[in-house]
C-alpha cells in the first residue's frame, strides 16, 4: 500500500521478534495477511465451488487447511478466517472479494490479530501450563478456539513441533509474556 | 544432637544427612525423611500446642490424615502456617517452628485454658459471649481471635510464582499403593492414557511402610520396580507430591503438584505448585484407609499414636519412637505393629481389647510416661515412652463424597465404603473400598481398572500380580473407654472430646451436622480424617442407635489445605490480567501521559504538560483548546463489529430501537439498542459502509457483551435472516479529532475532498490518508465539535497519531485523554456509563422518541411498561451550582428546599459531573423524578456519605451549543 506511514508489528516494534527459551522458539510472524469468509445464508454451495476453483481449502469444525496461495481455519458454521503472504495480499480482501462476489460476507482481518509460532520438540509441555486444549491428542492441522491468559486465542497444530497461537493484537504484549513464563516454567 | 532413636533399615539415604532446625535448635536427618520422622529420630515428640486447650501434643499419623504436628516452615515471606510435619519432606535447611504456644513450646502460658476445661466445653462461645450484645464485635471476638488459631501469616507479598494447567487421560488413578500400582500397571498396558497422582514423594503407600513380601520381594521393592515400569511407558503419567484435592463436575479432579516444597527456594523461573485440572473419562479411587484411635482418657500425649504409624516410621523411616511401647488394639492390625517392632528389638506390651483389657488413662506432661491398663486382673500401671493404638481402618473415602455421594456402613470392617452414588465415573479400588488384605488390594485395583478401560472400549491384559499376603480383617469395634471424668479425645486438631459429644447430645444436638457444628467435630482443614466415625459412634450409643441409623458426615474438597497462591496462579500483581493497548500507546507513553484501566485497556486519562501540576490544569487546558481549536483523542477502545448480510438492515432494525433500514449508504446514525425488558443495553453509532455492509460501534465497556448478544439473535432468534458478524475492534486504530479546525486538520492528511459539500454531518467513507493508505472516515462527534473519527489499520496507529499530532501543530491542537472526553459529553448532554445504568430507559435519558413505533425491536414491547411510562418517573436534567464557587458531588441526592434529606424526599441523583472550563463552575447530569418540566426549579443536592449539601438550578442538559450548531459547522 503506497504511503508514507511506518507500520509497527503487534508486539510494537520495526520489526518481528523471536525469543528462545530453552528448547522453545517464539517468533511473532507478520508475514500474513487475514481475512474473515463467511457463507451469505442459502450461498454455502456457491462459495464451495468458488473456494475450489480459486483452490482455497474450507476444512471442516476444529481444522485448519494450506492450500497453495491461501491457508484457511474453521471459526464457525460456514465461516473460515483465510491467510495469504502479505507481501503478495497485503489488501486480501480486495483479493477476495471479486472470488466470491455477493455469495460470502469478507471481512478485513490482518490487524486484529499478533500470531506468534511456537516450535519446540515436546510443545504440550508448554500448553498444558496455558491452555486446556489437549494439543497431544490434537491431530496435525487440529485447530481450536481456547483461553490463553485469560485471552480468546487461536491454537493451531501445523506439526507435531509447531503450533501457532493467534491472540489479540492489543493484547500481544501480555500473550507473549504469558507464553515466555509458561515456557520458562514448562522447560 | 544426635539420632538416637534411629535403627537400622528403612528407605532413607544415610550418605545424604540434611541439617534442618526445629524452633531454632539444630538436627540433622536423611534424605527420604519427612520432618516428622526426622524430630522421631532425634527423640523430639513434643510438636505443638492444641488449638484450644493449648495440650502439648506430638505427632499421631506419617501422612496427610496429621490433626496435632501442625508446624511453621520457613521464614520471611516464605513463611507458611500450619503445615503437617508427617508431609514435609526433609531438605537442607529447613528451618521449622512450633506454633500456637508462648512464650515457648515446652511453656505455654496458654496453657490455663486446659486448667479451665469445664468452661471451654462444646458451645461455650455461644453461651458465653451472649451479653452484652454490642461487645461481640468490638470486645469477645477480637479477643477470641487473638487467643485461638494456629500459625500466623507473614504478611508480605508471595515471593514464589504458580502454576496452573491442564492435563488430559482416560484415567485417573488417585493414590500409588497397591492397589494403585495394580489398576495403573493395568491400564498402563492397555495404552490408555493414564495419570497416576500420589501426595507422597514416593509412591507405593502402605507397601513401603510394612513388611509384607510381594511375590518374594519387600513391598517398597516391588512398588519400586513397579513406578520404574509404569515410569518407562509413554502413556502413564506419573505425578507423586501431587494431591488429589476433590472431584468437581463433568470428570474434572482438582490436583496440586508440590514442584518446589522439597526445596528451600523454587528453581529460577520455575512454580512452587502447580495446580492441575485433570480431564478426565474414569478415575479410580485408590486412596487407601485412614487408621482411627481408640478414646481413653489422656489420649492426646506426645508418643501415644495410631500403631500403623508407629510401624510406619520403623519400617520406611529407621525411627524407633519409643524403646518401650504398649500396643492398645481392638482388632488383628494393632498385633502387627507389636510384631514388628518385635521384630527390631523393641518390646512391646500388647493391650487387646478383645481379651477385655483396655487403657484408660496416660500420664506425661510433655510425652507419655505411663498408661493404666485395666484387664480381668484389675488396673496397673505400666511405663511406656510410646502407645499405639488401632480402632480399626477407614476406608479413605473423602473424594467420593464430594458430589454429596453418602457413604455406606460395613460391619464386617466397622467402617464406611465410599458412596455407591458418588462422582459419575468414579470408582474405588483395594483399601479404600474396603478391601483391606494387600492381595485384595492388588486383585481389587487391576478388576477396577480392567472393569474402566472396558467401559472406555480398551482391552486390558490380565496384570501380571504377585503372590500377597491375604489376612481377613478381625475386629470388635471399640471406639472409646468408659472410665473416669476425664477428658478423651476424638478430634485433636479442633479439641473435641468424648465430653463435648455427650454435651451436644444433652443439649439436642443430636443431628449428625448438629454435632458437627455444635462441637466443630471434623471441622476445618482436617475434615475429620481421623475422628469422624468415632464422634458418631459416640452420639450412636448416647442414643441407642446404630452409627449408620446416626448418620454420617460427608467430606468437602479440598482433601488437604490448599495454599491460595496456587488458587491464583500467575494471576497476581501486574499480571492479574492481561493489558490491551491502543495504538497510540507508545507515542502516549512518550508523551507521559496518565492512564486509567477500562476494562482491560489503559487509555491516556490526560496528558500532562511541563508546569502543568495538577490534572484539572491538563484536563481544562485539553477541553478549552479543542472546543478552541482542535483535540485529537484514541478512540479505537470503542467495539466495532462488522455486520454483513443481504438482511443487515432488518437485523439492526430488530436489535436497535430506532430504524436503520432505511440509512443511506455513506451515512452514520446514533443508535439505542435495548434489553429485552425495555432498559437500554447500549447506545453507539452505526455506519452503513455499503448497500449489504454496516460497521457498528459499541461503547467500550460493552464491546464484548454487545457482540455476544448480536450473536445470539443471529445464530438462536433469527437464523433465517442473512446476516454475518465478526469483530474488528482490533484490526482499526481510530482516532476522534474535533473541534472548529478539525477539518482544516484532517485535510492535510486525506487525499479527498472532505469539504462540508463532500463530507457532510454525519457522512461515511473509504478513504486515503498519507498517499494512498486506506482507511475510513466517519462525520461524527461526542463532544458537541466539529468532529471526525478517522481509522486506519491497525499497524499504523502509531504513525496515524504522529501525523495528526505533527499536523495538528499550526493549529495548536491537543491530544487530549479520557477525563477531557468526559467532560465535553456532560457539557453536551450525552449520556454514558453512569447513565446506562442498566435500569433506565430510553424515556429516562430523554431520548423516548428513538423508540420508534413503526416496528418492533427488542425490548420495545417491555419499555411500554405502565409502571416505566408513568408521569413522575426519572428524566435525564442538567443541573448546575445556584453559586458557582459551589463544586457538585456525583452520587448527591436532589432534595427539595427545606426538606429533610430522607428516603421519602428522595427525588433522584447526580449520575455525572464534571468541572466545566467553558462555564468555569460544576456541572451536572442526573436523574430527576419529572425532570422534563422541572427546568429552572431550585432544589438541593445533598450528599450524606460526602457530607455536602450544594443549592442547584435544574436546566437543560445541553449545556453547550444546545441547537447543534458547531458540529454541522
Amino acid at each position: 500500500m503506497a504511503n508514507r506511514l511506518k507500520a509497527l508489528t503487534p508486539l510494537g516494534h520495526d520489526a518481528p521478534e523471536t525469543v528462545t527459551v530453552g528448547p522453545l522458539t517464539i517468533t511473532e510472524n507478520t508475514s500474513f495477511a487475514m481475512a474473515s469468509l463467511a457463507s451469505r445464508l442459502g450461498r454455502e454451495g456457491d462459495v464451495a465451488k468458488a473456494a475450489a476453483a480459486a483452490g482455497i481449502p474450507l476444512p471442516g469444525p476444529g481444522m485448519s487447511a494450506t492450500g497453495a496461495t491461501y491457508g484457511a481455519i474453521w471459526l464457525g458454521a460456514e465461516q473460515w478466517m483465510l491467510d495469504a503472504a502479505f507481501a503478495t495480499h497485503e489488501d486480501i480482501r480486495a483479493a477476495l472479494l471479486p472470488l466470491f462476489g455477493d455469495a460470502a460476507s469478507i471481512t478485513e482481518q490482518t490487524d486484529a490479530w499478533v500470531r506468534f509460532d511456537l516450535t519446540a520438540p515436546d510443545l504440550p509441555a508448554l500448553f498444558e501450563r496455558l491452555c486446556n486444549l489437549d494439543t497431544r491428542a490434537l491431530p496435525e492441522g487440529g485447530t481450536t478456539r481456547t483461553v490463553i491468559e485469560h485471552l480468546g486465542c487461536y491454537v493451531v497444530k501445523r506439526s507435531a513441533t509447531q503450533i501457532s497461537v493467534i491472540g489479540p493484537r492489543s493484547s500481544a504484549g501480555s500473550l507473549h509474556h504469558a507464553l515466555i513464563t509458561g515456557a520458562k516454567s514448562a522447560y | 544432637m544426635t539420632q538416637d532413636n534411629r535403627i537400622s533399615g528403612g528407605q532413607i539415604d544415610r550418605s545424604r544427612p540434611l541439617r534442618f532446625t526445629f524452633d531454632g535448635i539444630p538436627y540433622t536427618g536423611h534424605a527420604g525423611d519427612t520432618l516428622a520422622s526426622a524430630l522421631l529420630a532425634n527423640g523430639v515428640k513434643l510438636m505443638g500446642r492444641s488449638f484450644k486447650y493449648h495440650r502439648p501434643r506430638g505427632v499421631i499419623s506419617a501422612g496427610s490424615e496429621e490433626p496435632n504436628a501442625l508446624v511453621e516452615l520457613r521464614s520471611g515471606a516464605r513463611q507458611e502456617p500450619n503445615t503437617r510435619a508427617t508431609v514435609v519432606e526433609l531438605f537442607d535447611g529447613l528451618q521449622a517452628r512450633s506454633q500456637n504456644a508462648w512464650p515457648s513450646l515446652k511453656f505455654d502460658a496458654l496453657a490455663i485454658n486446659d486448667r479451665l476445661n469445664t468452661f471451654f466445653t462444646a458451645g461455650f462461645y455461644y453461651k458465653t459471649f451472649m451479653w452484652p450484645a454490642a461487645f461481640w464485635e468490638k470486645v469477645y471476638e477480637p479477643i477470641i481471635r487473638r487467643a485461638a488459631g494456629l500459625g500466623s501469616l507473614s504478611k508480605q507479598d508471595d515471593p514464589d510464582e504458580y502454576d496452573k494447567g491442564f492435563l488430559h487421560c482416560d484415567l485417573l488413578i488417585i493414590g500409588a499403593g497397591p492397589a494403585g500400582l495394580a489398576a495403573a500397571l493395568t491400564a498402563g498396558r492397555s495404552g490408555a492414557r493414564v495419570i497416576v497422582a500420589d501426595e507422597d514423594f514416593r509412591m507405593g503407600g502402605r507397601l513401603n511402610a510394612e513388611t509384607f513380601e510381594l511375590g518374594g520381594a519387600s513391598g517398597a521393592d516391588w512398588a519400586a520396580r513397579t513406578v520404574a515400569e509404569l515410569a518407562s511407558m509413554p502413556n502413564v503419567r506419573l505425578l507423586p507430591r501431587t494431591t488429589v484435592i476433590g472431584a468437581f463436575d463433568h470428570g474434572i479432579y482438582g490436583a496440586v503438584e508440590r514442584v518446589s516444597d522439597h526445596i528451600a527456594v523454587p528453581a529460577a523461573g520455575k512454580p512452587r505448585q502447580i495446580l492441575w485440572r485433570i480431564y478426565t473419562r474414569r478415575a479410580i479411587l485408590a486412596a487407601g484407609a485412614i487408621e482411627r484411635p481408640i478414646a481413653f482418657e489422656n489420649n492426646d500425649r506426645p508418643g501415644i499414636m495410631l500403631a500403623g504409624a508407629l510401624r510406619a516410621y520403623a519400617n520406611r523411616w529407621g525411627v524407633a519412637v519409643g524403646k518401650r511401647v504398649a500396643v492398645f488394639t481392638n482388632n488383628d492390625d494393632g498385633l502387627r505393629t507389636a510384631s514388628d517392632l518385635r521384630a527390631k528389638g523393641i518390646s512391646v506390651e500388647v493391650i487387646d481389647s478383645r481379651t477385655g483389657a483396655e487403657v484408660i488413662d496416660s500420664v506425661g506432661r510433655l510425652g507419655v510416661k505411663s498408661i493404666t491398663v485395666r484387664d480381668a486382673q484389675g488396673t496397673r500401671t505400666i511405663a511406656v515412652d510410646a502407645v499405639g493404638v488401632s480402632g480399626g481402618w477407614n476406608p479413605n473415602l473423602s473424594i467420593s463424597s464430594h458430589h454429596r455421594g453418602r457413604p455406606v456402613w460395613d460391619d464386617a470392617i466397622a467402617a464406611f465404603l465410599p458412596a455407591p452414588d458418588g462422582p459419575a465415573g468414579l470408582t474405588s479400588a483395594g483399601a479404600a473400598a474396603g478391601q483391606m488384605s494387600t492381595h485384595a488390594a492388588l486383585t481389587h485395583g487391576a478388576a477396577q481398572a480392567a472393569a474402566a478401560l472396558s467401559d472406555l472400549g480398551f482391552t486390558a491384559p490380565a496384570a501380571d500380580l504377585p503372590p500377597a499376603e491375604d489376612a481377613p480383617v478381625s475386629i470388635k469395634p471399640l471406639w472409646f473407654v468408659h472410665s473416669g471424668k476425664g477428658r478423651a479425645w476424638i478430634d485433636q486438631q479442633n479439641d473435641v472430646t468424648v465430653k463435648d459429644v455427650k454435651l451436644a447430645h444433652q443439649e439436642n444436638f443430636r443431628s449428625v451436622e448438629h454435632l458437627k457444628r455444635y462441637t466443630t467435630l471434623g471441622m476445618a482443614t482436617d475434615q475429620g480424617k481421623t475422628g469422624n466415625v468415632i464422634g458418631l459412634a459416640v452420639m450412636a450409643e448416647l442414643t441407642g442407635q446404630s452409627i449408620p441409623q446416626t448418620g454420617t458426615t460427608i467430606y468437602r474438597p479440598p482433601y488437604t489445605p490448599v495454599a491460595m497462591g496456587v488458587l491464583a496462579g500467575r494471576s497476581s500483581g501486574k499480571d492479574f490480567r492481561p493489558t490491551r493497548l491502543t495504538p497510540s500507546h507508545k507515542w502516549a507513553s512518550e508523551q507521559g501521559a496518565v492512564f486509567v484501566e477500562v476494562g482491560m485497556w489503559l487509555r491516556g486519562q490526560w496528558f500532562p504538560r511541563a508546569g502543568e501540576t495538577t490534572w484539572r490544569q491538563s484536563v481544562d487546558r485539553e477541553v478549552l483548546q479543542t472546543r478552541k481549536s482542535a483535540g485529537i483523542c484514541d478512540v479505537t477502545t470503542l467495539g466495532k463489529i462488522d455486520i454483513q448480510g443481504t438482511d443487515a438492515g432488518a437485523f439492526l432494525d430488530r436489535v436497535y430501537a430506532n430504524t436503520f433500514s432505511t440509512l443511506g449508504v455513506g451515512k452514520v446514525r446514533y443508535g439505542l439498542m435495548l434489553r429485552e425488558d425495555g432498559m437500554v443495553m447500549d447506545d453507539g453509532t452505526t455506519a452503513r459502509m455499503g448497500q449489504n455492509e454496516y460497521v457498528m460501534t459499541t461503547t467500550t465497556a460493552n464491546a464484548v457483551p454487545v457482540f455476544r448478544h448480536l450473536e445470539y439473535c443471529r445464530q438462536v432468534l433469527w437464523p433465517d435472516l442473512d446476516v454475518q458478524l465478526i469483530s474488528t475492534t482490533e484490526a482499526w486504530a481510530q482516532y476522534s479529532v474535533a473541534g472548529p479546525n478539525a477539518r482544516k486538520l484532517l485535510q492535510k492528511l486525506v487525499d479527498q475532498d472532505i469539504s462540508d459539500a463532500a463530507f457532510p454531518y454525519m457522512a461515511c467513507g473509504e478513504i486515503t490518508v498519507c498517499g494512498g493508505l486506506r482507511a475510513r472516515l466517519f462525520r461524527i462527534s461526542f463532544s458537541g465539535e466539529l468532529a471526525y473519527e478517522i481509522a486506519v489499520p491497525t499497524r499504523y496507529g502509531d504513525a496515524m497519531i504522529r501525523e495528526l499530532v505533527a499536523a495538528g501543530q499550526e493549529f495548536d491542537a491537543v491530544v487530549y485523554g479520557t477525563e477531557a472526553l468526559g467532560v465535553m459529553r456532560v457539557e453536551k448532554g450525552h449520556v454514558a456509563g453512569n447513565e446506562l445504568n442498566g435500569q433506565s430507559t430510553a424515556l429516562n435519558m430523554g431520548l423516548g422518541k428513538m423508540v420508534s413505533k413503526k416496528k418492533d425491536a427488542i425490548g420495545v414491547v417491555l419499555s411500554q411498561r405502565e409502571g416505566l411510562v408513568a408521569e413522575g418517573g426519572y428524566r435525564l436534567v442538567g443541573v448546575k451550582p445556584v453559586d458557582p464557587a459551589k463544586p457538585l458531588t456525583a452520587g448527591s441526592h436532589f432534595v427539595a428546599t427545606g426538606k429533610p434529606a430522607t428516603a421519602e424526599n428522595d427525588g433522584g441523583w447526580l449520575t455525572s459531573v464534571v468541572y466545566s472550563p467553558h462555564l468555569g463552575h460544576s456541572i451536572a447530569l442526573g436523574y430527576l423524578k419529572n425532570g422534563d418540566t422541572r427546568r429552572g426549579e431550585k432544589l438541593r443536592a445533598v450528599n450524606l456519605l460526602a457530607g455536602t449539601e450544594v443549592d442547584i438550578e435544574i436546566v437543560s442538559p445541553h449545556f453547550i451549543d444546545p441547537e447543534g450548531e458547531r458540529l454541522r459547522g
